[in-house]
C-alpha cells in the first residue's frame, strides 16, 4: 500500500523505524534563515536538533539507533534523549506526518 | 545549546512549530518576520472557467473570461518569482485549474521553483494519465471537493450529474499513486448534518487531512447567504462533532476547520492578518491579498504582467491599506486584540457596513454585531430556496439587476 492509505495510528517506540514520507519536504528556507518542514497546507519550522533527529529517519535506522547517534554527539545519557527523540517523533506522526517501517 | 543540554540531559527545547498556510487560523509572532520578505502561500487562481456551478461559490460574480486569463509564460514567470522572493507554498485554483491545458507547464515551474505544490481541484474531468503526469513533473498534494456526501445533493448543489462516483474514482488515484489527499467539505445549511459522515468518508479514502470549510460569505455565497447560512444550533452541533472526531483520528486524519463567524464573539483574523503572509493572483493577473479583496472598490490592484511580485507585495497599495494597524478605527484601534485578529475580515467589513475601514461585524463590539447575528438567525430559519447557480449567463443577469445590496445599519 503506498504511504498516503496505510490505516491507523503509528505508536512510536524504540524499534520503530521512522521515514518521513515522500509529501514531507525537509528544506532550508534561505530567505529566512531557518528550517522548514513543508506538509499539506502546513509549515513546520523544527529547531536545529529537531532538524538533525529527522535528517536520522531514513527508514532504516530505529528509534534506539538514532537516539544513541544523537546521545553519542552531544555527550547526553541515552535514555533520556529517547524519551525526547519519541516525544517528537510521535507528535508528527500524530499530525500525519510521519511514518515508519 | 549543547551547554544546556550537558547540564540537565534533556534537550532544552526539541520544538516544531506548527504554522498553518490557508491564513484562516494562524496567529503566531513568526508571521512578523516572514512579512517583512514574502508571503508564504500563493493562491493561484488559474482560471474562471469550472465544469461546477456550486452557489456556494466564493468567485466573485464577474467571472473573468477566458482571453483575459495569463499566459503561460507569465504564470510561469509567476512561479520562478515566487520561488526566488520565498515564498514556499503554491495552491494552483480557480475555478477549475484542470481547465488549463498547460497546467503541466506551471507545476513543472512551480516544483523547479522549490514551492510545494497543491492542486485544488473539483476532479470531475481528470483523467488518470494526467494525474500521473502531474505528479511525475513534483506535484505535492491534491485537494478535492465534495459538495456533499450523498451523491443527489452533491450533483444538485454543483450542478453536475455524475459528479460523486468521478471524484471517488479520482481520490482513490491520489491515494494509489501516494499522494497525499485533502477532501474540502464545504459547509452550509443544505449538508450541515452530513459533517459527521463527512469524516467517515475521509478516513475511508485514506485521506491525510479534511477541510472542514464552513462556507465564507463572498461572491457567490453572498448571493445566495439566505439559502446557505446554517442556524446556530446546526453551528454549535458540527463543531462539536469535529472536536470529538479529532480526539479518536488521532495520526489517522487531520481535520482543519473554518468556522463561521457569524456566530461568534469574535471575528477570525482573515488571512492571519491583512498582507502577512498570502498573496493571490487572480486568472487575469491582479495581485491581491485576498481572493474576495476586490469587494473593496476603493483599492486598485497591480498586475503580475506589469510589476515584479516582491516590489508588489513590500510597495503597493492594496497591501499595505489594511496592513498592520495603523488603518484601525475605533474599537479596533485601542482593543488589545488587535494584533491578534486584525480587526477581522476586510471584505465582510465592506459588504455589511460600506466601509473596509470598519471593524468586522462579527465582532461582538462592533456597532453592526447585533443586526448582522439577527440576520443570520432570521435567514438561517428560512426554507431553502434554489439559489443562483454560479454560471456566466447567470453572472451576466446579476451584474445587470446590480441588486443594491443591502448595507446594515449601526447600532446608537
Ligand atoms: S466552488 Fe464549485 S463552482 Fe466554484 S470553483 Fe469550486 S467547484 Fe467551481
Ligand atoms: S474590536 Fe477589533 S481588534 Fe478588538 S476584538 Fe473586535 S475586531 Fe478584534
Amino acid at each position: 500500500m503506498a504511504e498516503t492509505n496505510r490505516p491507523g495510528r503509528l505508536i512510536v517506540d524504540q524499534g520503530t523505524k521512522p521515514y518521513l514520507p515522500p509529501f514531507m519536504k525537509l528544506r532550508y528556507d534561505k530567505g529566512r534563515d531557518r528550517w522548514v518542514l513543508l506538509a499539506p497546507e502546513r509549515i513546520l519550522s523544527p529547531d536545529k536538533i529537531a532538524v538533525e533527529i529527522l535528517q536520522l529517519c531514513d527508514g532504516v535506522k530505529n528509534v534506539e539507533e538514532i537516539s544513541g547517534q544523537m546521545a553519542e554527539q552531544y555527550s547526553a545519557p541515552v535514555d533520556v534523549i529517547q524519551k525526547d527523540v519519541v516525544e517528537l517523533l510521535q507528535d508528527l506522526a500524530d499530525k500525519g506526518f510521519l511514518k515508519a517501517f | 545549546m549543547t551547554d544546556e543540554l550537558k547540564q540537565n540531559g534533556h534537550f532544552e527545547s526539541v520544538t516544531v512549530d506548527d504554522e498553518p498556510t490557508a491564513g484562516i487560523e494562524a496567529n503566531d509572532e513568526s508571521a512578523g518576520i516572514l512579512c517583512a520578505r514574502a508571503p508564504i502561500g500563493l493562491l493561484a487562481e488559474l482560471t474562471h472557467r469550472c465544469p461546477l456551478q456550486c452557489g456556494y461559490c466564493s468567485n466573485p460574480i464577474e467571472l473573468e473570461r477566458v482571453n483575459a486569463e495569463l499566459t503561460t509564460e507569465q504564470w510561469i514567470s509567476v512561479m520562478e518569482q515566487a520561488g526566488e522572493m520565498g515564498i514556499l507554498q503554491i495552491h494552483l485554483s480557480g475555478g477549475e485549474p484542470t481547465a488549463r491545458k498547460d497546467l503541466e507547464d506551471i507545476v513543472e515551474a512551480a516544483a523547479k521553483a522549490g514551492l510545494y505544490t497543491n492542486l485544488i481541484t473539483a476532479a470531475v474531468t481528470l483523467k488518470r494519465e494526467r494525474l500521473e503526469k502531474l505528479k511525475a513533473l513534483g506535484l505535492d498534494h491534491v485537494q478535492i471537493s465534495f459538495q456533499d456526501v450523498d451523491a443527489e445533493n452533491a450533483e444538485r448543489i454543483g450542478g453536475y450529474p455524475g459528479a460523486t462516483a468521478k471524484k471517488l474514482e479520482v481520490a482513490r488515484w491520489v491515494t494509489d499513486m501516494g499522494l497525499p489527499l485533502t477532501i474540502n467539505a464545504p459547509i452550509h445549511r443544505q449538508n450541515i448534518h452530513n459533517v459527521g459522515r463527512y469524516i467517515d468518508l475521509a478516513v475511508d479514502l485514506g485521506a491525510q487531512r479534511l477541510e472542514i470549510a464552513h462556507v465564507q460569505y463572498y461572491g457567490w455565497a453572498f448571493l445566495n447567504r439566505a439559502s446557505l447560512i446554517p442556524t446556530y444550533e446546526q453551528t454549535m452541533q458540527s463543531v462539536d462533532v469535529v472536536e470529538a472526531a479529532r480526539e479518536r483520528l488521532k495520526g489517522v486524519l487531520t481535520i482543519d476547520m473554518v468556522v463561521p463567524d457569524y456566530y461568534a464573539k469574535r471575528p477570525k483574523p482573515c488571512m492571519g492578518g491583512w498582507a502577512k503572509g498570502f498573496m493571490n493572483i487572480t486568472p487575469a493577473g491582479k495581485v491581491m491579498p485576498c481572493h474576495a479583496a476586490e469587494s473593496i472598490p476603493q483599492l486598485t490592484f497591480d498586475n503580475a504582467k506589469d510589476r515584479p511580485l516582491l516590489d508588489i507585495w513590500l510597495h503597493s497599495d492594496a497591501f499595505n491599506a489594511f496592513r498592520g494597524t495603523d488603518w484601525m478605527k475605533e474599537p479596533c484601534r485601542s482593543c488589545a486584540f488587535k494584533e491578534i485578529d486584525w480587526g477581522g475580515c476586510r471584505c465582510q467589513a465592506m459588504a455589511m457596513t460600506g466601509d473596509p475601514t470598519n471593524t468586522d461585524p462579527a465582532c461582538s463590539l462592533s456597532p453592526y454585531h447585533r443586526e448582522m447575528v439577527a440576520v443570520a438567525r432570521e435567514e438561517s430559519h428560512q426554507p431553502v430556496k434554489p439559489y443562483v447557480y454560479r454560471n456566466p449567463k447567470n453572472a451576466a443577469q446579476t451584474l445587470k439587476a446590480k441588486k443594491e445590496d443591502a448595507e446594515l445599519t449601526p447600532a446608537e
